[in-house]
């Protein structure tokens, strides 16, 4: 990994492997910070544990794989209307 | 005359014209202060009607000092100080004149106290915006903004058609709240959410807004959209209906922006995205939603432009606007990147900048009110938002890939006004008292507390998780999406060339077969009924006896059976 030296810092792999571990624990942390702050519920399901983790996630990945079917229909090369 | 009466818009539109007279460092410093002292001018404006003109019977009320128009007014001059700053190395002068002509009649929009002025203000608007589209210089603009006048002049047709219709029922040209429940004010609705960019005309923000210049589109982001929020806010506040558009318009930026390669482009999608959350907050009605709608088209013009100039920046130092042609840029221009990350988290509204302390009342007045769908579907988009602009551009356009490419940050005056601009997005979510005051209702909402800080955290970081789990599926790829102006950009197309492709061939086929028919019709004619025709003919009384006998044997016939 000679060439990996001269590149910034921020995108060596050893950085990107550290941040993916700091990002984790990050995420552990806030969620596990649940516990201790939990807001007014009104809507059942949103106080369930870690609800916003859980559910940012889960409308996230629900948004890309819908994006992405849609993608499948109304994709065209980008010099669609130049002809 | 007083000073209190001065049209504060017009200081903006009738200076703009000044400014292809000036050069260097006057021009500057007249892009400059013309926003500055319209603001002074507008603070100066006392609550109630301040100008009134007699016209056609009737009484115009071109400035009229209100809350709600007072908090728009500031935040599109400020606007148009921090784009005038960042445009000063524009050459053009078209642009620079149509994009304060455009601020100017914005401005004048919020200051209108009857229909009659915002709907001159309005196609002034439309006009002048489309002026800065065009004046990019570039074919892609030229059409671009002749599609965006199309569907603006047809906003504004419908609005007048409203305005007519509206001043017959009423009797009233006053601009005051109302419901869409007659034609005429559905008619005023449409003529606003066209501006909106609400379905099915969304699309011509997207389509035009990204090919206007390096500065054009940092002008373009703040006005049409939020001039029409401002009118929705005052004129149809508690319309439920808006709800609806609203959500789809969140949802419809969201899913388009995911798709997109263009980063600018990607940034107009995004638009929508946030108009959509305001409407929804008109479409709740409630005072906690309207505060939420009105302070975050404030924050939103804001860092919105913060990301456009950050766009623009790189559009004007690199020349390129693809996500497949950028990336790595953070090494070479740190301060666009920085600011850029600041305009994304803004937008995403984590805790600490303007997006927070404003796009949390919306979410909280739909808790309050009940509404539990769209609460789900707000929260869902809070964390898209972060999906597809807070992560999406920046990590697209400054790290993703290593391009090659090492452009340096761009002259002074662009840095200085995303400084600006920065600075006032962490500002506001640091401490949004003053932001609060100017706010239509006194603000009983605490934006920093433990759970809603943890609970805005959890949401957007794992919206982030996700985004780096699912990157293999976002890959860039040289498209676009197919919209609902592929309708009148395709479809209508087609149809116009087959009219005069085939149309010639078709009108003289049937031009020709025409005339046969009405030949052979006329010799028929000419035939059973001429000169030399069968019933022309004289007849032997023998053929008249023989006639007469076989008559007469037929009924014998009959007769018999």
């Amino acid at each position: 990994m000679n060439d990996d030296k001269n590149k910034p810092w921020l995108v060596r792999r050893r950085t990107i492997r550290l941040l993916w571990w700091v990002g984790g624990l990050v995420l552990a942390a806030i969620t596990v910070g649940d516990l201790g702050a939990h807001g007014y519920t009104g809507f059942v399901i949103d106080g369930s544990f870690a609800f916003y983790s859980w559910f940012g996630l889960a409308s996230c990945v629900a948004m890309v794989l819908f994006a992405k079917g849609l993608g499948a229909f109304l994709k065209r090369s980008d010099d669609y209307y130049d002809g | 005359m007083t000073v209190s009466s001065v049209p504060p818009g017009l200081i903006l539109i009738v200076g703009a014209l000044l400014l292809p007279l000036t050069v260097g460092a006057v021009r500057s410093a007249v892009l400059l202060a013309l926003p500055l002292i319209a603001l002074a001018v507008l603070w100066q404006v006392p609550d109630g009607p301040a100008l009134t003109i007699a016209f056609l019977g009737t009484e115009l009320v071109p400035v009229q000092g209100t809350t709600l128009g007072r908090l728009f007014g500031t935040v599109f001059l400020i606007m148009a100080f921090a784009g005038g700053l960042f445009a000063m190395g524009q050459k053009r002068n078209t642009e620079l004149v149509a994009a304060y002509v455009y601020a100017g009649s914005a401005v004048s929009v919020t200051q209108a106290g009857d229909l009659l002025t915002i709907l001159v203000f309005w196609e002034v608007m439309a006009v002048a915006s489309g002026l800065v589209i065009w004046s990019a210089g570039t074919k892609a603009a030229y059409r671009a903004a002749m599609r965006y006048m199309m569907v603006h002049l047809l906003g504004g047709v419908l609005l007048m058609a409203g305005i007519a219709g509206y001043v017959v029922e009423t009797g009233s040209l006053a601009f005051v709240a109302m419901q869409p429940e007659s034609v005429a004010t559905w008619l005023i609705l449409i003529g606003f959410l066209v501006n909106a960019g609400a379905p099915p005309l969304s699309s011509w923000l997207p389509d035009a807004y990204p090919e206007t210049s390096y500065s054009g589109m940092v002008f373009l982001s703040a006005f049409t959209t939020k001039t029409a929020v401002y009118v929705l806010l005052v004129g149809f506040a508690g319309s439920q209906v808006l709800i609806y558009f609203g959500l789809y318009m969140i949802f419809y930026g969201i899913i388009y922006a995911l798709l997109e390669n263009d980063m600018r482009r990607i940034l107009a999608y995004s638009i929508i995205n946030q108009v959509g959350f305001m409407v929804v907050g008109i479409g709740i009605g409630t005072e906690m939603a309207l505060n939420g709608a009105a302070s975050h088209a404030f924050a939103h013009i804001i860092y919105k432009a913060l990301l456009l100039m950050s766009a623009g920046s790189v559009l004007h130092m690199t020349g390129k606007r693809k996500c497949t042609d950028l990336g790595g840029l953070f090494q070479s221009m740190p301060l666009t990147a920085t600011f850029g990350i600041i305009g994304a988290l803004s937008i995403s509204a984590f805790p600490l900048t303007s997006g927070f302390i404003s796009k949390s009342m919306i979410s909280q007045a739909a808790f309050d009110e009940h509404l539990a769908f769209a609460w789900f579907l707000l929260t869902a988009a809070s964390a898209g938002v972060f999906l597809h602009a807070g992560i999406k551009f920046p990590w697209f356009v400054f790290f993703q890939k290593d391009s090659g490419l090492r452009p340096p940050d761009p002259p002074g005056h662009m840095r200085l006004a995303m400084l600006f601009f920065a600075v006032l997005c962490i500002g506001l979510g640091v401490f949004p008292g003053p932001l609060y005051k100017l706010l239509p209702f006194a603000v009983e909402f605490v934006p920093y507390t433990v759970p809603h800080v943890v609970n805005m955290l959890q949401l957007l970081l794992f919206s982030g998780l996700a985004f780096f789990l699912l990157l293999p599926l976002m890959k860039r790829t040289l498209t676009i999406s197919l919209d609902t102006d592929w309708v009148y950009r395709r479809l209508g197309q087609r149809i116009a060339e087959a009219v005069l492709t085939q149309g010639g061939a078709l009108y003289l086929g049937f031009r020709q077969a025409a005339v046969r028919r009405v030949g052979q019709a006329i010799g028929l004619v000419f035939r059973v009924t001429g000169p030399e025709s069968v019933f022309a003919r004289t007849w032997h009384t023998g053929n008249a006896i023989m006639a007469v006998t076989a008559v007469l044997a037929v009924v014998l016939a009959l007769f018999f059976f």
